[in-house]
């Protein structure tokens, strides 16, 4: 109660008193900077005997009063939750190529980086799907949270003398395995979904190892930091920022890390704005991309997806590899063609003895690799049919070959899962029509929730192997 | 019983002290704890295990470029280029300081509302590079064969709907910006007139928005700074400045 009264009259002298505090805070702020100003000269002569080369080794040269360990831990929060989510997603869309079956690894080697393999379901049938969406579009998405992490610690990169001790030489080289990691992995992602193949090596041994070398610095930087960015991020209430204008923002507190600058210039943006303007960012650039994974009529809002609005002409549905891309030529594809299939005995069959075999119609979602997504009614012989036509009742594996001579993906192994799986087929219609060209008629694979290329188009020749 | 156990707990005691005082040494020398240098060895042996691999499939050289090239894009390329632009948008506009900021929004030495118009710039174009930095390949039609024989499609659009997209963002951004400046003249008349001059003060709103008459007299943005900071409560983690003794105590 008297606590309530002190405060009250304390409010009320506040009120009374408040132009001429107001002048006596601007007189105390001015003598605030001139003490700063000495304390920095006093610094910068003690300092002189480790003289900082000029420009951006300089602690003045950093003006921006944004900078602090507040802000970049809450960065590095979000990129704590997110980058690992991306990362998962990831290792689990390569354990969805089933690497271990015969043929199927993309990225020999490094068998120890391989113990979390296991046989990849089928169901559900939207999981590949779901985990290649999320993928692509959250990695869109904290692109620009990443750009604003790396701008809000570019200063360190400048410290000076560069090295103090051996630890903290360590743990500078360390940074290149997160920083390089995440630029690598972000480059490579987004180049590849544009097919803009420019890098002179393959995707998936790149993709897949840069993504360990980035883990390896991500796990070790989380040990090292996670208390400093739990501290930075109780120096601040996020709440308090959301509702500080420009006006009234100020730098934060100096930090051991001297992540704060020493030089402070007023502020030209609001950490309120600045974090809106980061958040929209994202939220923008995932918006424009994720309808080509939702599909349907979300695909025609995908502006700025490969696959989004280009690709949602009524009734076409996109593809990741066109017929003439594979050398599919009509002669291959017409009468001459014959689909083989071999078990315990072997089998050739015309397109046309192939429609007499008992079909089915599934909708299923086909999804690339590279985050596209469609569903769609596939109508063709279930993978059972064909086995039980061969003589094998216990299937272990099939061998799916396509038509195509060249190409990583012209060949694809399947698991006893993926083949005893009422829904895997081998399709000739899709939606109620002959397969298009471009979707591999005369004859492709469906199997539920596998990556598109393991989806085989063109398909000649199908061998079954039987379980001992 | 107890004889055996005491010789025991000494034993632990002193090898206790023997790894203390090694790791004190170790620490001494290293500038952290061992536990660091562990975590850091074990983290560039996963990250070598896994280099192995790119090695024995004959890509590292590529990739080590790639990896490196990567670093000095970002820290030596596109920062100094994505900061230059921005310092030199700051300066070619109006409402530059001296002290290296933009004004504060406030009526200006003519009367007229000043509303500094940096931000509504930054964040059209800001968005509109970003946009390009991820889709150029598309927008530029770098990856126009590629990508047309993968999916049958051509880049054109890419780069009309790029267009289009930064013209809405600087359109939007204009009749913000309009908006800001129609706000601030009002706010500015409402000042000269002072018809809110006795509205009640709440601490916690925005100065421009008590209809105070802050705008008129804080054209100091420093002296303005000082008088939220009483007003908000805005305590934390700001520059601690000496307080001003209260009359009375």
């Amino acid at each position: 109660m008297i606590g309530c009264l002190n405060m009250a009259r304390g409010t009320a002298a506040q009120i009374a008193a408040g132009a001429v505090r107001g002048a006596q805070r601007a007189a105390a702020w001015s003598a605030h900077r001139a003490d700063a100003a000495v304390r920095r000269a006093a610094v910068a002569a003690r300092g002189a005997a480790v003289r900082q080369p000029p420009g951006p080794f300089q602690p003045g040269f950093w003006r921006s009063p944004l900078r602090g360990r507040w802000l970049t831990s809450l960065l590095g929060l979000v990129l704590l939750v997110g980058l690992p989510v991306i990362a998962i997603t990831g290792l689990l869309s390569y354990a969805a190529y089933n690497p271990r079956l015969h043929g199927n690894d993309e990225t020999p080697g490094a068998p120890l980086l391989k113990f979390f393999l296991f046989s990849w379901p089928t169901h559900p049938a939207w999981v590949y799907r779901v985990d290649q969406g999320v993928h692509v579009t959250l990695g869109l998405a904290l692109l620009p949270v990443v750009l604003a992490k790396l701008w809000s610690v570019l200063p360190k990169l400048f410290s000076w003398p560069p090295v103090r001790s051996p630890a903290q030489a360590l743990e500078r080289l360390s940074l290149i395995m997160i920083v390089g990691g995440v630029l690598f992995e972000f480059a490579t992602g987004i180049l590849n979904i544009q097919d803009f193949y420019v890098f002179p090596f393959s995707f998936y041994t790149a993709h897949l190892y840069g993504a360990w070398v980035f883990i390896a610095g991500l796990v070790v930087q989380v040990a090292l930091k996670f208390p400093k960015m739990m501290a930075g991020l109780r120096s601040r209430s996020l709440r308090r920022e959301l509702r500080t204008p420009l006006a009234a923002t100020q730098p934060e507190a100096p930090d051991p890390e001297r992540l704060r600058t020493a030089d402070p210039a007023p502020p030209t943006v609001s950490r309120r704005g600045m974090l809106v303007a980061v958040g929209g960012a994202s939220l923008t650039l995932a918006a424009l991309a994720i309808g080509q994974s939702i599909g349907g009529w979300t695909r025609r809002t995908a502006l700025f997806a490969p696959r989004g609005l280009s690709a949602a002409a009524p009734g076409a549905l996109p593809v990741n590899r066109t017929a003439a891309a594979a050398r599919i030529v009509a002669a291959d594809t017409g009468p001459a063609y014959r689909l083989v299939v071999t078990g315990r005995r072997t089998v050739s069959l015309t397109r046309h003895q192939l429609m007499a075999l008992p079909q089915h119609t599934v909708v299923l979602p086909l999804a690339c690799v590279e985050g596209w997504s469609y569903s769609a009614a596939w109508t063709g012989v279930p993978l059972t049919e064909l086995t039980r036509l061969v003589g094998i009742t216990q299937p272990a594996t099939a061998l799916v070959e396509s038509l195509e001579q060249a190409g990583s993906f012209r060949s694809a192994t399947l698991s006893a899962g993926q083949v005893s799986d009422p829904r895997s087929m081998l399709a000739l219609c899709l939606n109620g029509v002959d397969l298009p060209p471009d979707h591999g008629y005369p004859a492709r694979t469906i199997i539920p929730a596998a990556p598109g290329v393991h989806n085989t188009k063109w398909v000649n020749n199908i061998t079954f192997t039987a379980a001992q | 019983m107890s004889s055996p156990r005491g010789s025991l707990g000494a034993a632990a005691r002193s090898l206790n002290a023997a790894v203390s005082a090694r790791s004190r040494a170790v620490r001494a020398w290293y500038g952290a704890r061992p536990l660091h240098l562990l975590a850091l060895l074990a983290a560039f042996a996963l990250a070598g295990y896994a280099l192995r691999a790119v090695v024995v499939a004959h890509q590292w050289r590529g990739f080590a470029v790639w990896f490196i090239v990567a670093i000095i894009g970002h820290d030596l390329l596109l920062f100094p280029l994505y900061s230059l632009a921005d310092l030199s948008a700051r300066r070619l506009l109006p409402g530059w300081t001296a002290r290296g900021g933009a004004a504060r929004p406030g009526p200006a030495a003519s009367g007229q509302p000043q509303v500094p118009v940096i931000n509504y710039i930054r964040v059209p174009a800001g968005f509109a590079l970003l946009l390009l930095l991820v889709w150029f390949p598309l927008i530029l039609g770098l990856s126009a064969t590629t990508y047309q024989r993968a999916s049958g499609l051509v880049t054109d659009p890419y780069l009309w709907r790029w267009l289009a997209v930064t013209g809405v963002m600087f359109a939007l951004s204009a009749v913000s910006y309009a908006l800001a400046l129609r706000r601030a003249s009002a706010r500015a008349r409402r000042g000269r007139h002072g018809r809110y001059r006795k509205r009640r003060q709440n601490p916690r709103t925005r100065p421009g928005r008590t209809g105070r008459p802050a705008a008129a007299w804080l054209r100091d943005h420093d002296l303005r700074r000082a008088d939220f900071r009483w007003q908000s409560k805005l305590r934390s983690g700001l520059p601690r400045l000496p307080r001003p003794r209260r009359a009375g105590r």
